[in-house]
């Protein structure tokens, strides 16, 4: 039998698959029929009625987001009947509604205010009075008013169905019903801005972006989300030059109609205080403002000098990995046409002996949507929830649909879908029990095993639970194996990344490389690694990594959207490194205490939003932009200011006049070099012992400059700083009490820390994050740790 | 009557006995439809708590069923026989609804409002009766006019009859 059947709708003969609401038919033929409680990616709830339409032979008008089509039907949207049950529906919406458009934010994009225009009558008939309800503080970011919300449940069902966390409920009954989250607390979900765009009413507003324009002041750009791997699709609305507010721009492949809070809010740290406006020159000691011209042939001839007096060796240039893929193609460029091959955007990677066997770029090995379709997977080393909310989101779907989820953590971390298999272990533990996983592989698999994999896996003993997630892996049509942030910052970050390689290819699944930026892959692409040119062909020559560049210091530094500090994978050593170089250029829209300390030539540059450029997702996909802002004070794009030194480095091919010509540079760079096939004879493997690891994972709102420095998300709960976070158990072993202050030592640095009881972290491991105030003085994000004392 | 010891933090742990008669209800439902149970566990809770239902106890129930606590408050506020502040123990619902406003309805919550010195809404000082606001039809129009004390229907209602029962309450309560 066939699924299609013929409708008609306003006399229309339409095709429609059976079982398909007739609001999503009118949809898909540009029928418009007015609705609020209806959305195409939440549940069908049915209870705004604003969508009532004629249907022939049924007796009543019926809710179009409700009505199944059936063969035959015959629809009308605009018939007497359908215009007069609507217009009621509208009268009783607007009887409880305060109508108080003139200071509301939703005003000009409320869809209340423009279906009651045509729906709406002129005058009330209604007297009496009008309730009144006081919102519930939701935190920084989500603004209530609550006496005009329409109980259309829109929030309430994302919360529950798209989000995972049910946090705002309808609470009583009939006219006493009100949305809230009954105990007053701030929304804990990564996603929770999304309630703003699916309110249709401006019952929950950004509080950000509270009564600072109306929305037809606003001019539109359309841009690319700078933090994480999906690549999000935005608008950012701006005046005057300075951006507004950022919201999502639909695109099924990429965010769908998401975006996570971290996307949407970060542009709160566009115009932070220590915003550098006017480049700056070291000058006796001190920094000064000065003038374009002056600071950067200072800078071109700081260079020039190093190179004279130690070689071009001692050059090191340390780039973002959510620099655009030009700026990152013209940092390499630089470096090597000095001589250097230190670059590299790895700041947070904490071992690179799996370099020669990477691939081409990192990315999720799939398109995004088909992460929504696997059957397993196993997380290593990621949060992917906070890492990547958009993928965890997708990922989400999957396991909500039945898949099955193993996670090989340090941390017990909260997920929104169900975890199958739980690996909970210290970071050598997690080399252990991968290799456990690939050596139950080896005896199911007829692949051959690459003999640095052999190394890894031998005397490797696979449990029943390593066994359990090798079979779920097997099993399954379509599997992936996540490498995420923490997998990247481990010490043995080679050795994961073979077995993660191995255990993959062996059971068919994908593998997907989830680190840090919102442009890793792009970082690849332009050569900003220390082994590989553009496209991945080898470097000419091959220079230090990120962590090594710091531990074995320079003598000259070029930063490039960095802050140390925060963002090296030892911070403690990055800030002896650069406390001691001859030369730190600093090339950053902002400038950190620290970075005022080192730098001796700061140039400002243009943030997200102020530039053009391109990202590169975790599908491969290069998403190009438009600058939308102006940049503030002299800033300006840092594409250009690169152009510049190249220049007056009287460096070849710097002659660019746009963003288009680089990227058509690379692209046949990308496409002319060969497929990476580079081997590891062997890694390294975890043999000290420790008594305590550290594991420092970088919280959500702490991964770039951008989002540090925005104080609505400084402010979510999901903001949090450096504390000494152990276990139950672990406290106990060690004598440490809750709420203690205790001091910690790590490779020759301390830090005070509040010892705080978690139960989610591995038994031996203390998660002290990275990234955050209070961990700054401190080594390796993933290293022993030592409590000196209470 | 207790349905929960503290745990501190704000936090309590559902009795022994509590949870025995919540799993009574569990069992009726299948394994993956344990939230079902919200509403005869909330009944259950408010019954051994004297009358009412707190957060607390609501986010030990959310804890036991396995389901988020704004779901469990959802459902609370939404039943009007579970209170979510504290009342007396004596629930009295009169009937002002139509065929028991024709019978005297009206008559009878004044007379319980006199009697009790409280209004519809209120519970007495001494924590004994919580004489609730008006209810909606109680569907004994063949007796009315009818209230409800806690479980037990009482129709018929004369002011003097109502002194009866409320009499007999007491004696029997001691
Ligand atoms: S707050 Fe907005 S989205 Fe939520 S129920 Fe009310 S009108 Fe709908
Ligand atoms: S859109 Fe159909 S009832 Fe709300
Ligand atoms: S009207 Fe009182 S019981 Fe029906």
């Amino acid at each position: 039998m066939s699924d299609e059947v013929t409708i008609e709708i306003d006399g229309r003969p339409l095709k429609a698959r059976k079982g398909q609401m007739l609001i999503e038919v009118a949809d898909a033929h540009g029928i418009r029929i007015p609705r609020f409680c209806y959305h195409p990616k939440l549940s069908v709830a049915a209870n705004c009625r604003m969508c009532l339409v004629e249907v022939e032979k049924a007796p009543k008008p019926l809710p179009a987001c409700a009505t199944p089509v059936a063969d035959g039907m015959k629809v009308y949207t605009r018939s007497p009947k359908a215009l007069a049950a609507q217009k009621a529906t509208m009268e009783f919406l607007l009887i409880n509604h305060p109508l108080d458009c003139p200071i509301c934010d939703q005003g000009g994009e409320c869809q209340l205010q423009d279906l009651a225009l045509g729906y709406g009558r002129d005058v009330s008939r209604f007297a009496e009075r009008k309730r009144v309800v006081a919102g519930p503080d939701l935190g920084p970011l989500v603004a209530t008013d609550m006496t005009r919300c329409i109980h259309c449940t829109r929030c309430v069902r994302f919360g529950e169905e798209i989000a995972g966390v049910k946090e705002l409920g309808a609470v009583g009954r009939g006219e006493h019903m009100r949305i809230t989250t009954y105990v007053a607390h701030a929304l804990r979900s990564e996603l929770s801005g999304n309630v703003i765009d699916l309110c249709p009413v401006g019952a929950l507003t950004s509080k950000p972006f509270r009564f600072r324009a109306r929305p037809w002041e606003l001019i539109q750009h359309e841009g690319i989300a700078p933090h994480d791997a999906v690549g999000s699709n935005v608008h950012i609305h701006t005046l005057r030059g300075r951006v507004m507010r950022v919201v999502p721009h639909d695109n099924e492949e990429v965010n769908e109609t998401w975006l996570s809070d971290r996307d949407r809010f970060s542009y709160e740290g566009l115009y932070a205080p220590d915003r550098l406006e006017r480049p700056l020159l070291r000058e006796g000691g001190a920094l000064q403002e000065t003038d374009w011209a002056l600071a950067l042939e200072r800078a071109a001839a700081r260079l020039r000098e190093v190179v004279a007096a130690h070689g071009p060796e001692a050059v090191g240039v340390l780039v973002s990995p959510s620099a655009t893929l030009e700026e990152l193609y013209l940092a390499q460029k630089l470096a090597r046409g000095l001589g250097s091959g230190n670059i590299d955007h790895r700041l947070r990677q904490g071992d690179f002996g799996a370099d020669p066997a990477m691939g081409c770029a990192p990315g999720l090995g799939m398109r995004i949507p088909e992460l929504e379709r696997v059957d397993a997977a196993l997380l290593v080393g990621s949060d992917i929830r906070r890492d990547q909310p958009l993928l965890g989101l997708r990922l989400r779907k999957a396991g909500m649909r039945g898949a099955e989820i193993a996670v090989l953590n340090p941390v017990d971390y909260e997920f929104h879908f169900p975890v199958a298999h739980r690996l909970i272990t210290d970071p050598p533990g997690m080399v252990r029990a991968l290799a456990a996983i690939a050596a139950d592989l080896v005896r199911h698999s007829e692949l051959p095993v690459p003999p640095a994999v052999a190394g890894l896996v031998e005397g490797a003993r696979a449990e029943e639970r390593h066994a359990a997630v090798a079979h779920a892996l097997r099993r399954a049509g379509r599997g992936v194996v996540v490498l995420g942030a923490q997998a990247h910052a481990s010490p043995w970050f080679g050795a994961l990344r073979l077995l993660a390689g191995y255990v993959a290819a062996a059971s068919g699944a994908a593998l997907a490389e989830l680190p840090f930026g919102a442009n890793a892959a792009g970082a690849w692409l332009a050569g900003a690694v220390p082994h590989r040119g553009p496209g991945g062909a080898p470097a000419q020559p091959a220079g230090l990594d990120a962590r090594a560049m710091l531990e074995r210091p320079c003598r000259a530094y070029l930063l490039l959207g960095v802050e140390p500090e925060r963002d090296a994978w030892n911070p403690a050593a990055a800030a002896r490194a650069l406390g001691e170089a001859e030369l730190v250029i600093q090339i950053a829209p902002w400038l950190s205490e620290a970075g005022r300390r080192w730098a001796h030539v700061a140039l400002p540059a243009a943030a997200f939003a102020e530039t053009s450029g391109t990202f590169v997702n975790a599908d491969g996909r290069w998403q190009s932009f438009e600058g939308a802002a102006r940049p503030p004070g002299e800033a300006r794009p840092a594409w250009k200011i690169l152009r510049v030194l190249g220049t007056l480095l009287d460096l070849e091919g710097f002659g660019y006049e746009d963003p288009e010509e680089i990227r058509r540079e690379l692209r046949a760079a990308v496409e002319a070099a060969p497929e990476p096939a580079g081997t590891v004879a062997a890694v390294a493997l975890p043999e000290t012992t420790a008594s305590l690891w550290r594991v420092g994972d970088v919280p959500i709102y702490a991964v770039d400059a951008l989002v540090r420095r925005s104080r609505p998300l400084q402010e979510t709960p999901l903001a949090v700083e450096a504390a000494l976070r152990v276990a139950p158990a672990t406290a106990t072993r060690l004598g440490l009490a809750a709420g203690a202050r205790v001091r910690v030592r790590q490779d020759g640095t301390q830090a005070e820390l509040e010892v705080v009881l978690d139960r989610r972290v591995a038994e031996g491991c203390a998660l002290v994050h990275a990234g955050v105030a209070g961990s700054e003085g401190l080594g390796p994000a993933v290293g022993p740790l030592e409590v000196v004392a209470g | 009557m207790s349905a929960a010891q503290e745990q501190g933090g704000g936090r309590v742990a559902l009795d022994e006995k509590v949870r025995a008669e919540i799993d009574d209800w569990v069992r009726r439902y299948p394994p993956e439809r344990r939230r079902s149970a919200v509403l005869a566990a909330l009944r259950i809770v408010q019954h051994h708590n004297g009358g009412y239902l707190t957060v607390p106890l609501m986010d030990a129930v959310a804890e036991y069923l396995d389901i988020e606590p704004v779901s469990v408050y959802e459902v609370a506020t939404f039943y009007s026989m579970l209170e979510t502040r504290p009342v007396g123990r004596h629930h009295i619902s009169v009937c002002t609804n139509v065929s028991c406003m024709l019978r005297g309805g009206e008559e009878i919550l004044a007379h319980l409002e006199r009697r009790l010195g409280v209004k519809a809404g209120e519970s007495t000082p001494d924590g004994r009766y919580y004489l609730k606001r008006e209810e909606e039809c109680l569907a004994a129009c063949c007796g009315a006019p009818a209230m409800q004390i806690d479980h037990v229907y009482y129709e018929n209602l004369t002011p003097e009859k109502v002194d009866e029962i409320l009499d007999r309450l007491e004696r029997d309560d001691g």
